[in-house]
């Protein structure tokens, strides 16, 4: 099966029962994708398919096929870093950095589907990304911040 | 200064943020084995027999080990030395670890796992720490299924409560926490050919790692290597129990010569690491008309679980805290840490300082409503000043920033005018509430031999910097502090210094990443190792400068400055030390300033200094259902000194979530066999962004003598004080006072139900 993996296409034979965030982190080494509980239940796995924020963790690869895959890694491809990105550089918005590839993904997701969010709209598109070290209140900050 | 106290990127921020930066299951090496643990299937019993034969069918699966595979002591090392690393003839605990099982994937040794059989007697288990003191309870522990006692004795408790013009009595009960770490734990190890072994993966500790791998494989502490890879945070859940995880994974890179990793499951890894402490607290307290507390009686049982682990520091550390942070002449204090057949009890931000926390700050609040006296007056009236006597006899110096803390919140948060707000109509009810907290600093007398720091400084001839140090960066943001002080202890640029790894092999026994003390004991000894760099390079300046005396030049951001402002770049300073073959690599040793504990009385100086916080917490409670919402938090901590705004704000959001979470949200239950249930991120709830409201951090500064630029450390203290405030604010909105967290509607709704609320 065919797949595209941060721009670049991928033609693989690996089981299409394996979950894509193995497939990532093991058959490509993109090991910016965390795995934190394996249920779809924090986030840390994040990965845009198709442009839609999805937990890796719940996705089989055979789910994939000719499909676009964005995962932390292709996100500052260019070599730029993406708003998102620098701003919560500036802000503080990482502490342990276990949460934060999803965070990320899931914050480029709401930005482009909503340029100007206001905080509510913030909180709603990362409620599914648990951080246990920030209290999400400089993760917000850097959200609003790469919008403005 | 030109870094101390300003809000530079953290070190790791790139990293991190683009996905490079390393955990442990992120680390592949060639030949590698993937390791399984087998568990206790039960929460009490004898082990009749472990068979493994079907497992070792399983294609792949190249091993299973078992207590009688361990080499050296079956042990991991901390405090009492009771825990085995594998349950040998008897299991205490639902989830304990019997066996390993190592396979070529995951899947394999999954699969293999899962068929080995652990036939166990069952015994009935003893849940519940109040039934394992009655007289006649199943023995767990000596004879009394205590683990240790601690005492505070001061005063005449039993006259003054006599004379008290109020008394103010409750029992509290606070539940399990889960640490819940983003990153589930995991170590690699890896068989060197010199016959050592290298550890590396998620830790806060990793001389206590060290101890543990070279405990269980019977190899000097010089054989065993452990690196810490990058953390995915930790909050004590990292402290003691990695030694277990890495020493699983070096029992199998030992016995069969390869390199093994294991990483946990979030289910394995909330069913059998540390937790918090659940406590249970009876307290008496007297006060005078005016509201001055004038004795404190309190009894603390922490359920300690199935071993003891680090429950006697624990329970130390929630002594010295019980009463919190008021003078109190009259104060009698006994704690005790009990044996249960559940998860071992650990560290976790506070130390069992929350769970008695939670009385203390509730019967002040009970207190000041009894007396017709304004929460934050009462307060006032009875807050630790400077050269002022702490519940255990300590006197203070003045570096106590409580009274600040309590005004700044009261006012940022608009106390006055919102406590007398007429009550709400309707359903939903607004409150407002407060508490305060100390936090002792560093290990304490009850950790004093192990309160000590390395560190190692090289400047390069091209201007750059290297530092280690043997404390960890957990997600907290100790590097980012650390390479702050480097660079202003050597004149050079924020960016130009980079830290090592930490490292065994790098610094000295360091102790523990914990008790809030890597900025005051890495920070000093980095101090330290910098001291003879920076003469050398005023020196070298000096006679660059013609200028006589060294110490007259200062050294700043890449320059050396004569006193009449005459200047000489680090180009020519470094290039000169490379022509004169000048020393510049050095380290350091912090060592605590001296601590002491009475153990008949507990008297002495319990902690070297002290960091103090004041919160206050709005809520708006719908009386129909119970529900608890937080509207917002206000959180003052007087921290010494800012090295890093940014960071210190970052800890008390978060520390401040956490807090929340303990208060509302959070409780890790088992049933009637002693078998958790909710071992998972679907049924153990944390907050989530929708849960957590705006948390305002302010930051009050009154320096100590004992840390770097007067900083204090107080990563534990944003939680300490959070569910007594959530508490006191329900029972303001509410008129009903919850003495049991979490807080959960359900139990809200009953306690409404029951009657007592407006």
């Amino acid at each position: 099966m065919t797949l595209v993996v941060n721009g670049q296409r991928v033609t693989t034979d690996a089981d299409p029962c394996l979950r894509l965030l193995d497939f990532l982190r093991e058959g490509l080494g993109l090991t910016g994708t965390k795995e934190g509980c394996g249920e779809g239940e924090c986030g840390a796995c994040s990965v845009l398919l198709n442009g839609r924020l999805v937990n890796s963790c719940l996705v089989l690869l055979g789910q994939c096929e000719g499909a676009e895959i964005l995962t932390i890694e292709g996100v500052a491809a260019g070599g730029d870093l993406h708003p998102v990105q620098k701003a919560m550089m500036e802000v503080g918005a990482i502490q342990c950095g276990f949460c934060t590839p999803g965070l990320v993904l899931a914050a480029v997701a709401l930005l482009a589907e909503h340029p100007d969010p206001d905080p509510a709209t913030i909180r709603r598109a990362i409620e599914g990304n648990l951080c246990r070290c920030t209290g999400y209140v400089k993760v917000e900050e850097a959200i609003r911040r790469a919008a403005g | 200064m030109t870094w101390i106290g300003q809000r530079v990127v953290r070190k790791d921020a790139l990293e991190k943020v683009t996905g490079r930066a390393r955990f442990a299951a992120d680390l592949f090496v060639p030949g590698m084995l993937r390791v399984r643990v087998v568990r206790s299937p039960v929460a009490r019993g004898r082990i009749r027999s472990i068979e493994a034969s079907r497992a070792r069918e399983v294609p792949g699966v190249v091993t299973v080990l078992t207590a009688r595979d361990i080499p050296g002591r079956n042990c991991v090392p901390v405090v009492l030395d009771d825990l085995p690393l594998l349950a040998a003839e008897e299991v205490r605990f639902h989830g304990e670890p019997v066996a390993v099982v190592a396979a070529e994937t995951e899947a394999a040794a999954e699969e293999g796992a899962r068929r080995v059989v652990v036939e166990v007697e069952e015994l009935p288990p003893v849940l519940d720490p109040l039934e394992a003191l009655k007289p006649g309870a199943p023995c767990l522990w000596g004879n009394d299924n205590v683990f240790k006692r601690w005492h505070v004795r001061r005063g005449d408790v039993d006259q003054a409560l006599a004379r008290a013009d109020l008394v103010v009595s409750g029992t509290y009960r606070t539940p399990y926490q889960e640490h819940a770490y983003l990153e589930p734990q995991g170590m690699l190890a890896v068989p060197c050919p010199d016959g050592g072994l290298e550890v590396t993966g998620s830790m806060q500790c990793p001389f206590y790692v060290r101890e543990g791998v070279a405990t269980v494989l019977g190899l000097p502490l010089a054989a065993v290597r452990v690196v810490q890879a990058t953390t995915g945070g930790g909050f004590g859940g990292k402290e003691d129990v990695p030694s277990i995880v890495a020493g699983q994974a070096a029992l199998v890179a030992w016995k069969t010569g390869r390199p093994a990793r294991l990483i946990y499951t979030r289910e394995e890894d909330i069913l059998s690491m540390s937790k918090r402490h659940p406590g249970f607290v009876e307290s008496r307290y007297g006060f005078t008309r005016d509201g001055i507390l004038v004795a404190a009686d309190v009894r603390y049982i922490l359920d300690a679980g199935a071993y003891a682990t680090l429950s006697p520091v624990v329970a130390w550390r929630g002594t010295v805290h019980a009463v919190g942070p008021y003078r109190c002449e009259n104060v009698r204090v006994e704690t005790l840490a009990v044996a249960t057949n559940k998860v071992p009890c650990g560290a976790f931000r506070g130390f069992g300082s929350p769970q008695v926390l939670f009385a203390a700050e509730s019967q002040m609040d009970e207190a000041a409503h009894r007396l017709g006296l304004d929460p934050v007056e009462i307060r006032r009236r009875n807050a630790l000043r400077d050269g002022d006597v702490t519940p255990t006899g300590q006197r203070l110096r003045a570096e106590v920033g409580l009274s600040e803390a309590l005004e700044r919140v009261a006012l940022a948060s608009g106390w006055a005018e919102k406590r007398s707000r007429p009550p709400s109509p309707g359903p939903k009810r607004y409150g407002i509430g407060c508490s305060v907290v100390h936090y002792g600093v560093c290990l304490g007398a009850g950790g004093r031999n192990l309160d000590r720091a390395g560190a190692f400084v090289q400047v390069m001839y091209d201007g750059s910097a290297i530092y280690a140090v043997g404390t960890t960066e957990m997600g907290q943001g100790m590097h980012t502090v650390l390479a702050q002080i480097v660079a202003e202890e050597l004149g050079l640029p924020y960016e130009a210094v980079r830290p090592v790894a930490s490292d065994t092999h790098m610094v000295p026994d360091s102790g523990p990443t914990v008790a809030s003390r890597t900025t005051v004991m890495s920070g000093n000894a980095l101090r330290e190792a910098a001291a003879p760099i920076r003469r050398t390079l005023q020196e070298v300046a000096a006679s660059l400068l013609g200028v006589d005396d060294p110490t007259t030049v200062r050294l700043e951001n890449g320059k050396a400055f004569a006193a009449d402002g005459r200047t000489v770049g680090y180009g020519d300073v470094l290039h000169r030390c490379f022509l004169e073959r000048r020393h510049l690599a050095s380290s350091g040793l912090a060592v605590s300033p001296e601590t002491s504990w009475d153990p008949e009385t507990g008297a002495g100086e319990a902690y070297i200094t002290y960091a103090f916080a004041a919160n206050v917490v709005e809520v708006e409670v719908d009386v129909e259902t119970g529900e608890v919402e937080v509207l917002r938090v206000h959180a003052a901590h007087d921290i010494g000194r800012a090295i890093n705004p940014t960071g210190v704000e970052g800890q008390i959001e978060g520390g401040s979530a956490q807090g929340l979470g303990y208060a509302l949200l959070e409780e890790v239950l088992h049933d009637a066999q002693g078998r958790m249930v909710n071992h998972r991120f679907s049924t153990y709830l944390i907050p989530t962004a929708r849960d957590v409201p705006p948390i305002h951090a302010h930051i009050v500064e009154h320096p100590t003598e004992v840390g770097p630029y007067g900083a204090k450390g107080f990563g534990e203290q944003p939680l300490m004080g959070i569910a007594p405030a959530v508490a006191n604010a329900v029972f303001h909105a509410t008129g009903v006072r919850v003495r049991e967290i979490p807080i959960t509607p359900e139990r809200l709704w009953r306690a409404l139900r029951a009657g007592g609320g407006r």
